[in-house]
């Protein structure tokens, strides 16, 4: 198993091995988060995905949500890795552990992991369905970023 | 000379997933300015850029030696 904190791996993932990542004698919680692979989107039914990264940067950013979390929730700790490559319907596609003292913070670093994820972390996915394929820009149903740009420093927010 | 990364969509556009490119010291602005002209990029106003894997602004500049990714809106998750 890798020992990295933030990881993007072809091979499935393990819940348990990024459980045991965040496990602290500090934790009165620990949250997940598993996101999978979709078989219909509005109407329209996926057969796979793709998932491409620029990985090194893609680690990059990932630990700067950690440091992101760290700073707004005390005591936490996180842990995200995203999968790339082929990955079939109910998949998993990233998972993300958080702990940290008290729930209410657990949960709510979960959250903005993934918001964050969806904005600054270059990672892409490929749409394969039955007449087509097509790779996905902007799954806030946006044409183009609001801003001209992803909201890259937290401050933005 | 620079070296260009591209991911998804500009991947297949390209028909490759890096080039070099001759040039030095040109502003984010200009480089795409050179995609959209002389490789048919388009939509660059919506692609993000990052000079040695850290997001750049439109004025920053690009040195020879350089490694450029050209990140269109993400979609992991």
């Amino acid at each position: 198993m890798s020992e990295k904190l933030f990881n993007v791996q072809e091979k499935p993932i393990q819940l348990e091995e990024i459980v045991k990542k965040v496990e602290s004698s500090n934790a009165g919680a620990i949250t997940t988060f598993i996101g999978t692979v979709r078989e219909w989107t509005k109407g329209k039914r996926t057969v796979y995905l793709e998932y491409q990264a620029y990985v090194p940067m893609a680690e990059k950013m990932l630990a700067q949500i950690g440091s992101e979390i760290q700073a707004k929730w005390e005591n936490t700790k996180v842990a995200i890795t995203h999968r790339i490559g082929h990955l079939d319907i109910s998949d998993v596609a990233v998972i993300i552990a958080v702990s940290s003292p008290h729930r209410k913070a657990a949960y709510e670093a979960n959250e903005y992991a993934i918001e964050r994820i969806k904005q600054i972390v270059p990672i892409w996915k490929k749409e394969q369905w039955e007449d087509g394929e097509a790779w996905i820009g902007d799954q806030l149903e946006r044409v183009a970023y609001q801003e001209g740009k992803p909201k890259i420093k937290d401050e933005d927010r | 000379m620079i070296n260009l990364l591209f991911f998804a969509h500009l991947q297949e556009e390209i028909g490759n997933d890096k080039i070099k490119l001759e040039t030095d010291n040109i502003t984010v602005k200009q480089l795409k300015g050179i995609l959209k002209t002389d490789y048919n990029l388009s939509q660059m106003d919506q692609v993000m850029v990052a000079i040695n894997e850290e997001y750049a602004l439109e004025d920053d500049i690009i040195k020879s030696g350089d490694t450029v990714a050209l990140i269109p809106p993400v979609s992991g998750g």
